[in-house]
């Protein structure tokens, strides 16, 4: 279907599905509960799921794919939010033109910074992309915000003030993003018994679109410009002696790894109307590395998935502080409870961080694949204890395969 | 006039002259030796004609056209192969793949933003592909990875991969350097097949006298990176200047 095999479109179908019913899966606990806190179904963290695995979809292509580690996507996604939030200034709340504004300014910035670093590859391509990247962020930060020409707002960061032109504003629009009159904060809550879910426009309009660029993905991915940069990957000299140009094959990678995180940081403006520098920083193109290395760099889920478990991690664990530690101790004596919320406190809260860190050496030491590759060697062993099992029973062994 | 044209070619490397007064003349259709002992500038030779380097002085024709100051890919959109010394093939893709690499190349030019369609739909390369697996017989390995097979498989693979493009000059360097007897064997029967079935043009890089004398029918000795002499297996076998070159003047 879709022009795709039947795994693709298995695959694809089960995203779309999982997207979808987001709202239920993330919350899995009843509100009153003391597990509620482990719920991820609120729109604001659902919006950032799917937008950082837009991110983490698009710096795959570049990386898993090319196998070039650029350490300064943040830009693309920083630039992303800028041209957005000027498209809500100067024009309207729509989010359409502000989305499409957004990927072809990160296309355009990112075919420049792609130009120049891609003449080296390996370490010096990754420390080229940072130089950009963190030369993008003083821009933003500083040097492009003075009271004679302001283009980012500085420290602040750039968002709609009231006195702004908004040219195709008008009254009986939504002071706030919209996508044709519809609030991107519009939510319907579902009570049913202790549960509660929310559907939020805003998310559903970020799992279309991601829905959409990951279908784009998995095309791309299959297609001949797919395996040339695979093909970069595995060996260049080769593909330069049989008559590829490689220069312009991974400049399209990574342009189009560049609209998407643009497409991204254009969302995340979206909503929510404001576009600070820090988006550019270092340790934000250091986060997407982590995303797609933790999901399993070049599988096509793998960043989606690394996506969602980082924005997971960042979202809920940092809110469990030592007032819920205690309660979760609270049934042992008093000295094991000290000491237990003693032992777990670096981990949580404001060192979320460790956690993660923690994790992220496990995976890459015993799963180098990422989680996808844990899926699979789950898959395996199950499907090999089927087999074993069916032997049993009929009491002949067939030749493995 | 052959489609090979090497004319005062030299090049210097810091205080190395590595080829000086190279002239050399590789006749269309035909298997040309290019042999000589260590450091004699044989792979410097082969570099110049691919566009890894550039030589400081004379030029470099093909068919016609000076291939000097061009990239390797559009040298190899003229219409030269090459095959490295270790076989260089996509070792993360599948055999089949590898073989369909250099079909686009041959029909889609150095780059094409072919980033929708499904490459296994691609008819016209997946039969083109899987007809060069065939005739090199290697039709069962098609779906194996490149990198986990043998020496003697790799470099049939690559020898497959630049034939699918049906080049007009075939540029090999050392082909069966590291192989064991069997292989080499196997290799030179392949070359033979190839040569055989005509319409190409082979520039071949030795060390192996039995692989030379095997394939060649003009042989040029290269030493202290000037050609030495130029001339048929017969007369190569036997001629004093190549002993002295090869085995130094007493003998």
């Amino acid at each position: 279907m879709f022009g795709l095999d039947k795994k693709d479109t298995t695959l694809l179908l089960v995203v779309a599905t999982l997207t979808i019913l987001a709202p239920f899966l993330l919350n899995p606990f009843p509100t009153a509960s003391g597990m509620a806190q482990f719920n991820a179904g609120y729109p604001d963290l659902m919006q950032r799921f799917v937008i950082f695995g837009i991110f983490a979809i698009g710096f795959n292509i570049l990386f898993g794919l090319t196998g070039y580690l650029s350490f300064g996507h943040a830009a693309f996604l920083g630039v992303g939010s800028y041209a957005a939030v000027w498209m809500f200034k100067l024009f309207t709340y729509n989010v359409i033109p502000a989305i499409i504004m957004a990927v072809i300014i990160a296309g355009i910035f990112s075919l420049l910074i792609g130009f120049i670093s891609l003449r080296r590859s390996g370490i010096y391509f990754s420390i080229l992309t940072l130089a950009f990247a963190q030369m993008s962020f003083a821009l933003a930060y500083s040097v492009l915000s003075n009271p004679k020409f302001n283009l980012t707002n500085g420290e602040t960061g750039l968002q709609v003030y009231a006195d702004d032109p908004q040219r195709f504003h008008h009254d009986g629009l939504p002071d706030l993003p919209h996508l044709f009159g519809l609030s991107m904060r519009s939510t319907y809550t579902m009570d049913v018994g202790a549960w509660s879910f929310d559907f939020n426009a805003g998310y559903y309009l970020c799992a279309a679109i991601m829905l959409g660029v990951f279908y784009l993905a998995v095309r791309i991915f299959r297609s001949p410009f797919g395996m040339m940069l695979r093909a970069v990957k595995s060996n260049q000299t080769r593909l330069n002696y049989t008559g590829l140009n490689t220069r312009p094959y991974t400049l399209a990678a990574f342009v189009i790894s560049g609209m998407y995180a643009g497409l991204a940081g254009g969302l995340l403006a979206a909503m929510d109307p404001l576009a600070g520098a820090e988006r550019m920083q270092w340790t934000a193109s250091g986060e997407v590395v982590l995303m797609t290395i933790l999901g399993g760099a070049g599988t096509l889920i793998g960043p989606i998935l690394g996506a969602g478990f980082i924005k997971y991690f960042e979202n809920i664990f940092s809110k469990i502080n030592d007032n819920v530690l205690h309660q979760w101790f609270s049934f042992m004596p008093d000295g094991i409870e000290n000491f237990m919320v003693f032992i777990v406190h670096p981990f949580v809260g404001k060192g979320w961080h460790l956690t993660l860190g923690i994790l992220f050496m496990l995976v890459v030491i015993f799963l180098p694949g990422g989680l996808v590759d844990g899926g699979q060697r789950i898959g395996k062993w199950l499907r090999s204890r089927r087999g074993q099992k069916e032997d049993k029973t009929s009491g002949t062994t067939t030749p493995a395969e | 006039m052959g489609i090979l044209e090497v004319k005062d070619v030299g090049i210097r490397f810091g205080g190395l002259q590595a080829l000086s007064n190279v002239n050399l003349s590789v006749a269309e259709n035909t298997v040309h030796a290019i042999i000589g002992p260590n450091g004699a500038g044989k792979s410097t030779l082969l570099n110049c004609f691919v566009g890894k380097l550039i030589p400081d002085t004379g030029s470099v024709m093909f068919d016609g056209q000076s291939v000097l100051g061009r990239a390797p890919y559009e040298i190899n959109q003229m219409g030269i192969s090459r095959v490295f010394q270790t076989p260089e093939i996509f070792g993360d893709l599948t055999v089949l793949e590898n073989m369909m690499i250099p079909c686009f190349a041959k029909r889609d030019g150095a780059f094409e933003l072919n980033a929708l369609p499904n490459m296994m739909k691609q008819k016209d390369i997946v039969e083109r592909a899987e007809q060069v697996l065939e005739e090199m017989n290697m039709a069962d390995k098609r779906h194996e990875h490149a990198a986990a097979m043998s020496r003697g498989d790799k470099r049939r693979l690559e020898i497959g991969m630049c034939l699918s493009q049906e080049p007009r000059l075939l540029l090999l360097d050392e082909p069966t350097a590291g192989m064991a007897r069997a292989d080499t064997n196997n290799t030179i029967d392949l070359l033979k097949e190839i040569r055989d079935r005509g319409n190409i043009t082979i520039a071949i890089i030795e060390h192996d006298m039995h692989v030379v004398f095997s394939l060649a029918e003009r042989i040029t000795v290269l030493a202290q990176g000037t050609p030495l002499v130029e001339d048929t297996p017969e007369n190569i076998k036997g001629h004093p200047k190549v002993r002295e070159a090869y085995l130094g003047e007493s003998a």
